[in-house]
């Protein structure tokens, strides 16, 4: 998406185009925006697991809770940290070009 | 013991800390010395306002009946916070550029500002959410009754404690929920004492958990075998119920009103959101870790029957920790305090913007003009709300009786307030959704909900058995508990299943056939394209960032030497040293105006605000500057044609002044060659004369002949005047006309006799006698005197050597024609177009005449309604003369 406004070239007010091409830090937060919006669906993958679990076949023994708060719980954490760290990095990159460019939309 | 009276002397003393904090915090943002009121901690603390009194001591409740299904409820929202890049970005974004005041007002604004559908949204919200704060009622309720088992001088009453606590909570929303007059003002108080319940319960909650895990289970591997070894230590899940309770607590998130107002209406910068993405899952883990070892122990320890519900409070209470019981208490009763006042909050805002005040409006018939009065009708309609809908939960929890069936009421509000969620979606992401649409859905969704949820879930006989065995009217496709004959499901699985897809199908079935109106094709684009209208995330607080943008974009309108001199002047007037000034009310207002000359007030308004105030375009706006340039077109088609019309006329000036300025030389060259005429003969006059008078001794026939002389050119004299006199006569068209008859051939003879009178040279005529025979009815006079002007021509200037004039004469279509050929040389190309002109004469040498004769012709012929033309082709000179013969008209 562009969320800059179209630059007149001949305007003295503007610097220049937007580059077709970003250089390798804008790339960087693109891909980090990619990564970041992957995260719920690999969370909702991750969340849905327990629906395979429980011993449709009577012979295995069904799992213990603590077991499943455990994966729950350590997936949870997970996604947190990594939220935690998407965010920080999205910041740092962002801070240090200053102005929130054109997201990739 | 703690005895009930403590219990209720700390309650209150609690909410007066409650309320101090939230009046300085009031105050603080008031002086704008609150950046840390701002902070993204606070955002994400109040938004735990999701963690009501329901699921502090319902989570254990729920744990200890059906194990680890509890955490979807926690799930689901971590879910839709992680993936905030997805959705979330987007509402607050949207909830922020259209200054949007609750979900209602969201859903409303996006589907073409229809307050219909703002009252549905609010009236399904109501009647989701009533129950909802009865609940919290229960629960504040359950927990005092608690105390006063305990408490050995038991003087408690349920009743009257409910009662007092409905109105304690109603009169603490009322204080802080409409302290501020403007619904779209950030609560700043109310904010902060829900952050700071938002830290209070995790803490109780943390507290229990950890007392229960170290206190009591003796650590964490020791706790872990208790929960294997529990009743409930077995993965055993309804998989159906996992994946719809997950799916219902992320929509609820979004959906509830009291989330929907803090973490869109109540959001300072966008930018927090990137901080609660990973805060508030972190919050919601934290909340639910200690669920499952408390319900177990709880399980262990407290004896058969007892309510799993409030183990939070009775597994403390029965370890002898009076404090520890307290702080949950505590807990519990932040969680339900900051739900309902939030929840009340929402739901006046909807319910006065959206029932009360359109109703008072119209009835006040005036319309929105009358402005003094609104402000305080807004507030008493919210207060006067507030206390309505703790009404409406206090005689809900009376009718259904506060027990066990309260507990689900939880889960079905959530399925309720879902309903919202295609209408939502589908307005932030699908420019086709139409209102229509929404409102389809939105009806479908909510009559599904109510009878396959609601009315069979709040227990009583609210739905009659026969229906529930039977279905409505007998019918068995129409069970409330299994639908078009599908049995088996969950209830819980079955309504949300049912009332969600339906909900969906109807909204995009009824959107793909409607058409939309023009006012929401227009939000429509502006929701869904939000980022590419509305300017970049940016806090609220003013900054010179505001006035770079502010000149980028004058230069591009103003030019960017008149911008910067302009930002300049403004700079200095505001008495500061840099180039650009401060963005004072007083220099936007100014340069708005300045940017309304270029652009159009509407324009120059949108923009600024678009800047400044982080808004975005409004429709308003959008249709203003519609309006201002189809009148912008209008004026200037006006203006093209006036300025055609002026066009044409300075063609026409320009003509007549040429034709004027001809006329004018025609004059003047009149004029001198008149006195050119007149001066000849009158010079031989003169001179003549003086020899008569002054010389002695003349002969008496010099005398004669001088005397001759003069008389010839007094003659000539006269007849030029008379010529002159003629011509005038003639060409103002006061000639008066003699007509007679007679026939062509006698004019003819009369015309050539007179002017071979006395001629010098002979000069043979050529006629046809036969033609001649024309009888003519015309001025006889005049008609010979043209041909004698001819004949004479003829006679004068022709200069063969044996002269011949041939007259020939034809009859064509009524008129007659007569054509005078001579033998000469004819007259020259280059003078045939002047012949006619006055004074013209083809050769000086052989001036005889003043050369009127053959103008005065054509002036005669014109009368007489005929025509004199040189006839171009012959070798000699030729002229024809039409006329009509005036019989066949006299005939017709």
């Amino acid at each position: 998406m562009s969320a800059e406004p179209e630059i007149d070239p001949g305007d003295p007010g503007q610097v220049s185009h937007p580059p077709v091409f970003l250089e390798r830090q804008g790339y960087r937060r693109r891909r980090l925006m990619d990564a970041a919006r992957l995260l719920p669906l690999i969370g909702a993958g991750l969340f849905a697991v327990p629906l395979l679990w429980s011993g449709t076949s009577e012979t295995e023994a069904p799992y213990s809770l603590s077991s499943a708060i455990i994966y729950i719980f350590g997936v949870w954490a997970g996604l947190i940290v990594l939220a935690a760290l998407f965010g920080y990095g999205a910041r740092r990159l962002g801070r240090s070009s200053d102005v929130p460019g054109p997201e990739p939309d | 013991m703690a005895s009930l009276n403590v219990l209720v002397l700390v309650c209150l003393g609690y909410v007066a800390l409650l309320f101090l904090v939230a009046f300085a915090a009031d105050r603080l943002a008031a002086t704008g010395r609150s950046t840390w009121l701002r902070s993204p901690l606070i955002y994400t603390l109040s938004l735990s306002i999701y963690c009501t009194a329901w699921t502090f001591y319902g989570a254990v409740g729920y744990a200890a009946r059906s194990g680890l299904e509890f955490v979807t409820i926690y799930v689901g929202p971590t879910l839709v916070m992680i993936g905030w890049w997805w959705g979330l970005r987007k509402l607050v974004r949207v909830g922020r550029s259209q200054r949007v005041t609750s979900i209602a007002d969201l859903i409303s604004s996006r589907y073409g500002k229809s307050n219909t559908l703002a009252i549905c949204v609010t009236i399904l919200a109501v009647i989701s959410v009533t129950p909802y704060i009865a609940l919290q009622l229960q629960s504040i309720t359950l927990s005092f009754s608690i105390f006063a088992e305990a408490d050995p001088n038991n003087s408690y009453n349920e009743i009257a404690s409910v009662f007092w606590v409905a109105a304690g909570l109603a009169v603490f929303a009322i204080l802080f929920g409409t302290r501020n007059l403007d619904a779209n003002e950030r609560h700043h108080g109310v904010v902060t004492a829900v952050a700071i319940e938002a830290v209070v319960k995790l803490i109780a909650l943390l507290a229990v958990g950890i007392f229960v895990v170290w206190g009591v289970a003796g650590g964490v591997t020791d706790t872990m075998a208790r929960i294997d070894a529990s009743e409930i230590g077995q993965w055993n899940i309804d998989r159906g119920r996992w994946a719809t309770i997950t799916f219902l607590a992320a929509a609820a998130f979004v959906c509830l009103p009291r989330m929907f107002q803090v973490m869109v209406v109540e959001n300072d910068d966008e930018r927090h959101l990137r901080t609660a993405a990973w805060a508030f899952p972190l919050y919601l883990l934290l909340m639910s870790l200690f669920v499952i070892p408390i319900a177990v122990v709880g399980l262990d320890l407290m004896p058969e029957g007892a309510n799993p519900d409030l183990f939070v409070l009775t597994v403390p209470l029965s370890q002898g920790q009076q404090g520890l019981a307290m702080l949950s208490f505590l807990g519990g009763f932040s969680s339900a305090t900051s739900m309902v006042i939030v929840a009340a909050m929402a739901l006046s805002t909807m319910v006065s913007n959206h029932i009360v005040m359109p109703i008072w409006l119209s009835s006040r018939g005036s319309g929105a003009s009358v402005s003094g009065d609104v402000r305080s009708v807004v507030l008493l309609a919210r207060r006067v709300s507030i206390a309505v809908i703790m009404a409406l939960g206090y005689f809900y929890y009376r009718l259904s009786g506060g027990g066990a069936a309260l507990a689900a009421i939880g889960l079905i509000a959530f399925a309720g307030i879902a309903q919202i969620l295609p209408a939502l979606v589908g307005g932030l992401f699908w420019r086709g959704a139409t209102r229509t649409g929404a409102l389809a859905g939105l009806t479908v969704g909510f009559v599904l909900w109510l009878y396959t949820l609601l009315l069979p879930g709040i227990g009583g006989e609210v739905m009659p058995a026969v229906v529930m065995e039977n279905g409505l009217f007998g019918l068995s496709w129409l069970k409330p508990q299994a639908l078009f004959g599908i049995d088996g499901l969950d209830p819980m699985v079955h309504s949300v299943m049912w009332s969600l897809s339906l909900n969906a199908a109807a909204f995009c079935v009824v959107s793909l056939f409607g058409f939309p109106s023009p006012i929401e094709r227009l939000q429509a684009a502006q929701f869904v394209n939000v980022f590419e209208h509305s300017a970049g995330p940016r806090g609220w607080v003013g900054s010179v960032a505001q006035s770079e943008d502010l000149m980028i974009m004058s230069q591009r309108i103003l030019g960017a030497r008149e911008a910067q001199v302009f930002f300049h002047a403004e700079a200095q007037r505001q008495g500061g040293r840099g180039h650009l000034p401060e963005p004072t009310p007083m220099f936007l207002q100014r340069l708005e105006r300045e940017l309304a000359g270029s652009v159009g007030a509407a324009t120059a308004h949108a923009m600024i605000g678009q800047i400044v105030g982080g808004s975005s375009v409004s429709v308003e706006d959008l249709l203003a500057v519609a309006d201002e340039s189809a009148q912008l077109l209008e004026y200037s088609s006006q203006l093209e044609a006036k300025s055609d019309e002026l066009s044409r006329t300075a063609h026409q000036l320009r003509e007549a002044n040429e034709k004027l300025t001809q006329i004018s030389l025609q004059k003047d060259n009149f004029l001198s060659q008149v006195s050119h005429e007149l001066r000849t003969p009158m010079t031989s006059i003169r001179a003549f004369s003086e020899i008569l008078r002054d010389t002695e001794g003349l002969q008496p026939d010099e005398q004669t002949r001088y005397a001759t002389i003069i008389h010839d050119e007094a003659l000539r004299l006269t007849r030029l005047l008379d010529d002159l006199l003629d011509l005038s006569v003639l060409e103002n068209g006061q000639v008066n006309l003699n007509m007679g008859e007679g026939m062509l051939a006698e004019v003819l003879d009369r015309a050539v006799s007179t002017a071979m009178t006395g001629a010098s040279r002979e000069m043979r005529i050529l006629r046809n006698e036969t033609n001649e025979r024309i009888p003519v009815h015309s001025d006889l006079d005049r008609l010979t005197q043209v041909f004698i002007n001819l004949i004479a021509n003829a006679r004068k200037y022709c200069d063969a050597t044996a002269p011949e004039l041939s007259i020939r004469v034809h009859e064509v279509g009524g008129k007659v024609v007569v054509d005078m050929i001579d033998n000469g040389s004819g007259i020259p190309r280059d003078s045939r177009k002047l012949v006619f002109e006055k004074f013209a004469r083809v050769s000086a040498e052989r001036a005889g005449g003043a050369g009127l004769g053959l103008a005065i012709c054509r002036e005669i012929m014109q009368r007489l309604g005929g025509d004199i033309i040189y006839l171009n082709g012959h070798q000699g000179a030729a002229f024809r003369v039409s006329f009509p013969s005036g019989y066949q008209l006299a005939a017709q």
